[in-house]
Order: structure tokens, then sequence, then C-alpha cells
């Protein structure tokens, strides 16, 4: 009998297989976006194991790359350290992050990893406690943890309380990489069994007064308010509760000497006491954090410094993220912006490095916004009056609104004080008339939540000549 | 402060804004601001914090949502101002109350795990915290007012608890879709006097002009003691983000067949 079931279940997990390489190959066909979620999907319906064994197969294990913002780009960087350091690397891209996502990547991999293939994942913060057994990862980055469609997760406490339970039911022992930055996040060191290493931000001078407005950790697990000696990005920082004398643990994983600048930042990285300098060709304070992020879990894995500081500089950006392209002989910038995290985040790396538009000697900002209300955007845009606009206030020179909620996000954008200059939901339509009044020699940026990103990608990828980004991925 | 016009400001009371503000409710406090700087009204806005006093006297009283831990915390300070805020009510002190807010201001509010935490007692309004496993109510809201001159409201709701109207209270709006106060009785939040509690959250005022008017005038007449006048025409971005809402919510609903 024994035998007979384990002849059905490999028969079972032949046949997803079979049909998870058909739907891939189907998708394609039809042109549905190279079949980042269906394959996975009809696999994992077939042979509801599918995804331990996949991961088995591969054979180096995998890390999983969690938290509200920056997976997508967290994982890239480390995909890239992986691959310099000559490991065969399988990743789950464009978003795609939950169990069908994941299981479509490792069908479609075709890389032939003769030490095995690594499995770099993102996967949703709140897709991962079911998955995690399955998964059984070496590492986990949590990256950071803010109000993110509050339609769809419900409260960020329960997303909380769902990592905590996972970690204590966990016995992989999975290596904890830990934002020391986040007192959300660095806390759940007491949950896990495994080691941990934490990464954070080491340089005062670039320290802001307080936290925005829409701040998602003002308070203790033990009840009392958090204090900071000094905040970078969001709640991030460095606190401390005086009442149970939880604080932020020194970093294993640090930037130093952090210095920013159009186009990117530079900073001196210490991997555990390791010193090398990083160019990172990202704008802005957060995707340090990721660089971070991605070079403790190389560390945890076990990657030399020098491949890894070298990776983070030749990385480039991921896909929407910070992307650059040329339509038209047009310059223009994504920038995916989903949550007020994520909004203020871009909207301080923009006007972070320019004076307002009235004394500055350049002209502001050439902005077009986008605001799309689809499932993976969130249907609630309420949280555009958490995001904090009034940054954009005297720094940009001409802004376009765009998308299926154009109007919601005109109306916040005026009473922030920023002018609109036009409303139009079509996004061909606005792309066009935005590249059309940009001046010559300036750079459109483009800032768009999750569903709005992919239209405007698609069509900025059919002007300017560019791969669908399936195809594009696939060739490397 | 007082105003172009030289008469003085309105005082505006925002209740626990770092604590109470979980679902974007800063968008109402943005949206009266910029309505008054537009009508020529001004506008003095005080934030009161936990440990915070009230100030003396309060034209306009605002308080947004919470998840469960922020309205544990919120409560027992409130309970201190219940007397105050109860007898500015009496006076016709505008005030609107959202979703946690709302809640807190009714005159219990019971948990999933059966602890009762006192209301201030404003709305005659009892809330109830379905078991865990229970469905929030999540999604888009079109309803009428039962004001006069402020119509159909659009908004989006995400709530666990169900709330009841107790007799001294009139249900703020009728659910043409949404779940409003329970599901299952079409009232959405409540008033009384010239106080307003509500489920629609965060950018209920940008989206509802004509409800920003009627906080406004209600406000001024507290203040003045006397009927103003305001323009009719409400912002023109604000009226097109509203037809938009309801566009969104009617199709919403359709599709789902509600």
């Amino acid at each position: 009998m024994a035998a007979l079931a384990t002849l059905t279940n490999k028969l079972r997990t032949g046949a997803a297989l079979i049909a998870g390489a058909a739907a891939a190959e189907a998708s394609r066909r039809l042109g549905r976006g190279g079949g980042t979620a269906l394959p996975g999907l009809v696999a994992a319906t077939i042979a509801p194991d599918i995804t331990a064994q996949l991961v088995r197969r591969a054979g180096a294990g995998a890390v999983v790359v969690t938290g509200t913002n920056g997976k997508t780009t967290t994982s890239h960087l480390l995909a890239e350290c992986a691959r310099a350091a000559g490991v065969a690397v399988i990743a789950n891209r464009s978003g795609s992050n939950l169990e069908r996502g994941i299981v479509s990547a490792f069908l479609a991999d075709r890389s032939n990893g003769a030490r095995g293939r690594l499995g770099v994942l993102e996967v949703d913060e709140a897709a991962l406690p079911p998955l995690l057994p399955a998964l059984a990862p070496r590492a986990i980055v949590f990256l950071n943890l803010f109000r993110d469609q509050l339609d769809r997760y419900g409260e960020v406490d329960s997303v909380a309380e769902g990592w905590e339970r996972m970690l204590i039911a966990d016995a992989s022992g999975a290596t904890l990489v830990l934002n020391a930055d986040d007192p959300s996040i660095a806390p759940l060191a007491e949950a896990g069994r495994g080691e941990v290493v934490t990464f954070g931000i080491e340089d005062d001078r670039i320290a802001r007064g307080g936290p925005d407005h829409a701040s998602d950790a003002r308070f203790c697990r033990c009840g009392a308010p958090f204090r900071y000696d000094a905040i970078f990005v969001a709640h991030a920082g460095r606190w401390r509760c005086d009442a149970c004398r939880r604080a932020r643990p020194t970093p294993l994983v640090a930037a130093h000497e952090i210095e920013q600048f159009e186009d990117g930042s530079r900073f001196v990285l210490d991997l555990a006491g390791e010193r090398s300098a990083v160019e990172l060709p990202l704008q802005g304070l957060y995707p340090i954090y990721n660089a971070l992020g991605a070079a403790a879990a190389a560390h945890a894995l076990g990657l030399p410094a020098a491949v890894v500081a070298r990776a983070l500089a030749g990385a480039g950006p991921a896909f929407g993220r910070q992307e650059r392209f040329q339509l038209r002989g047009r310059d223009l910038r994504l920038w995916l912006a989903k949550n007020p995290a994520g909004m203020n985040a871009v909207l301080r790396a923009l006007t972070a490095a320019g004076t307002p538009a009235e004394d500055a000697a350049e002209p502001g900002l050439q902005v077009l916004a986008a605001l799309n209300d689809g499932i993976q955007d969130g249907r609630d845009v309420s949280w555009i009056y958490d995001a904090d606009f009034e940054l954009l206030a005297g720094h940009a020179a001409s802004v376009c609104v765009t998308g299926d909620r154009a109007d919601d996000l005109a109306l916040r954008l005026r009473l922030a004080g920023v002018r609109v200059d036009l409303v139009q939901p079509h996004r061909a339509s606005a792309l066009d008339e935005a590249l059309h009044r940009l001046p010559p020699g300036e750079r459109l940026e483009v800032i768009t939540t999750y569903t709005a990103m992919l239209q405007l990608r698609e069509i900025i990828a059919a002007g300017s000549g560019i791969a669908p980004y399936w195809e594009r991925e696939r060739q490397r | 402060m007082s105003t172009a016009s030289g008469r003085p400001a309105l005082r505006v009371v925002w209740l626990y804004p770092e604590l109470m503000n979980v679902y974007a409710d800063r968008g109402n406090v943005i949206a009266l601001e910029a309505r008054c700087a537009a009508l020529g009204v001004g506008c003095e806005v005080t934030r009161v914090g936990i440990g915070d006093p009230l100030p003396e006297e309060a034209d306009l009283v605002l308080i947004g949502g919470g998840q469960d831990r922020e309205q544990r915390r919120a409560a027992p300070d409130l309970a201190r101002h219940a007397g105050t805020l109860r007898d500015w009510v009496a006076e016709d002190a505008a005030m609107l109350a959202v979703c946690g807010g709302f809640q807190l201001f009714g005159r219990w509010y019971r948990t999933a795990e059966g602890e009762e935490l006192p209301g201030v007692g404003v709305f005659d309004v009892t809330t109830v915290a379905p078991p865990r496993d229970e469905e929030r109510c999540i999604g888009d809201v079109l309803a009428r007012s039962t004001l006069e001159g402020v119509g159909e409201v659009v908004g989006f709701e995400n709530h666990g608890g169900r709330s009841y109207l107790g007799p001294g209270v009139e249900p703020f709006a009728h659910v043409e879709f949404g779940y409003g106060n329970n599901g299952a009785d079409g009232a959405e939040g409540a008033r009384v006097r010239e106080a307003i509690g509500t489920y629609l959250h965060g950018s209920l005022l940008p989206r509802n002009p004509a409800l920003t008017d009627h906080l406004i005038r209600a406000a001024l007449r507290h203040r003045y003691g006397e009927e103003p006048e305001l323009p009719e025409a409400p912002d023109p971005f604000a009226a097109r983000a509203h037809r938009t809402a309801a566009a969104v919510a009617r199709r919403r609903s359709r599709r789902s067949g509600a």
C-alpha cells in the first residue's frame, strides 16, 4: 500500500508539473503576461504539496523577503549578489508574491545550477505564515511594516501578530534577517529560534525631526510610547522604550557616511566588520534599507563581502522601481508607490536634493502621477490622505494626473497646495500629453500605483522598443 | 486669531490626531481647513492628545478611527472629557466622529473578548465586536443622508464592530449599498443635534463637499449665533471626486450583485 501511495504521489506531482508547464505556454501564446501566476495555480491545485517539493528539488534552499515595502527591490538585489557569487537563482518576479507566483517561478526555471539553485523569493506579508512550512527557508528578511491596503489586509497589528505566531511555531530554525531600525520588526528576534542578523543605518547626519504623520509604530508591545534619538525613514530610526528597556539593537550590517545625490547614493557598507564603499544607482534613503537587507541576507548565506558590495553597485533598478526609459527622445522614470509610507519615501527622494522651484535656478519636477483602485492597488483610495503630498508643493513645475481615480488624486494634490495642470484618467493620453509638455532636457517622473504602473510600463515598452518584462527577464 | 473679514476664527478641536488616524482621517481636517480658507472663514485647529486638556470652547470637534489597541488606549482618556463633550453637543457645537471615534462616542463598545469599553455617550449607540472569525464590514458605501441639503454621501467603510441605534438618535444616512452600522437595518452612522457619527472614513469630507459645508455652517452658527451665508458652488475638484467615487461604488455594487 505504501508503495502505491508513493506512486500516486509521484504521478500527481508529474501531472502537476506537466499541467503547470502547459499553462505557462498557453499564457505566453495568449500574451497574458508570461504566466507569472497561472501555471503555479494550476500545479498547486493538482498537487497541494508542490511548493515544498519544488523547493527541495532546487537543492540550495530558499531565502524569503517580506515586509510592506521594498520586497521586489531587495530580492532583486539579493539575487544579483547570489549570481555574482556564482550561485544559480530562482526568483519570483514582478510582484507575483503569493504561492502561485512562487510555484510558477520554479516551473519556469531553466537555470542549470551545478551546486543547486537558490530560491530568492519575495512573499506577501499576509501570505507568508501559511506558506512558511513548505518553503522551509534558510533565512527570512523582514524589511518593515506599514499600513497598506487596509481593505485587504485588515489592521496592521494583525499582520504583526501573524508573523509572531508563525515564528513561534517555526521549527526550521531559519536565520532571521531583521531591520534593527523598525520597532515593529526588530523585536521579532524574541519570537524566533534561529540566528539573528540585524541591519540598519548608522549616520545621524541624515536624521529627521520626527516620524511621518501616518506612523504605524508609536507604541511598544509593553504599552509605553517609543522614543526616538534619530529618525531616518517613516518610523525607522534609533528607537527605544523607556518603560521595558527594549531598544534598537546595534546592527551587524550597517550603512555609514551616507551621501545622497540626484539619481543615487553612496555609503560605506559595514558587513559584520568588513567595510566597503557602495554606490547605489537608486535615489533616496529607502533603497539603502533594501540594499542593507539584501547584504545582510547575503551575509547570512555566507556570500563574500567584496562580491556583495560590487553586486549592489551593478544591480540597477527592479521592475518599475526607479526604472528609467527613453520614449520619443524624452527621459522618464517610473516610481512605484502604493501606500502612505511608500509614497512619502518617493516624495522625499524626489524633493530631498532640490530646493523649492521658486528660488531654484533649475526648473522644478515634471510629474505624472497615477492612481488606480484595482484589487492590487487597494480598492480604498483614502490612503492618499495619509501620504504627505504637501512635500511636493513648491517642488513641482508641472503635475499631470491620471488613472481610474485621477479625480481623487487631483483633489488630494490641490488640497496639498500643489497646482494640477492636467487631469486625464486615460493612461496613454495622459502620458502623451505629459511628454508633450515636457521641456527639452527635463525628465518626466512617473509616480504610480501598482496596476497603473503595469499599464504605463506596457505603453512605454511598446513605444520605446524594449521587450515586455517577461521576455526581458527570461533572456537573463 | 481673526480673519480677513475681521471675525474671530472657528475653534476646531481634533481629538487624538496621532492615535485615532488609521484610515486617513486627517483628510477630513485637510478638507475642512481648505474649504474655510476658500470661504474666507478663519479656522484654528487645536490638537488634543492623551493627557491634554480640552480647550474652553469648541465650535467643531473631530475624531477619527483607530485599531483596537489604539481605541483601548483612547477610551479611558476620552472618558475624562465625557461631560464637556455632552455639554458641547447640548449647546449645538458641531461634531464629526468617524469609525472608531463614532464607536467611542456611543454608550459602550464591547470587544471580541467581551471587554466593555465605556463611551462618552454623545450618541445613543451601542457597538458589539463580532467573534474574531466573523467578516469585517469592508467596502464602498453609497448612502442618502438624513440631513437636509447633504443628499448623496459616498465613502468607504472598514469596521469589525456592529453598531445599533437607540431611540435617542437618528441615522446619519440610509445605505443604498454597503453595510452601514451593522449590515442589517440599513442605517449608517448616527446624528443628534449637530453631532454626526459615521463609519465612512478618511476622505469623507474631501469627497462630500455638501457635508463639509453643512459642518462649517453649523460651526459658524455656534460661533456667531446667526445663520451664515455660504456660496453654493463647491470646489469643482471636490465635485468631480464625488461623482467618480459614486460611479465606482455603483459599478462595484452591480458587479457584486448587492
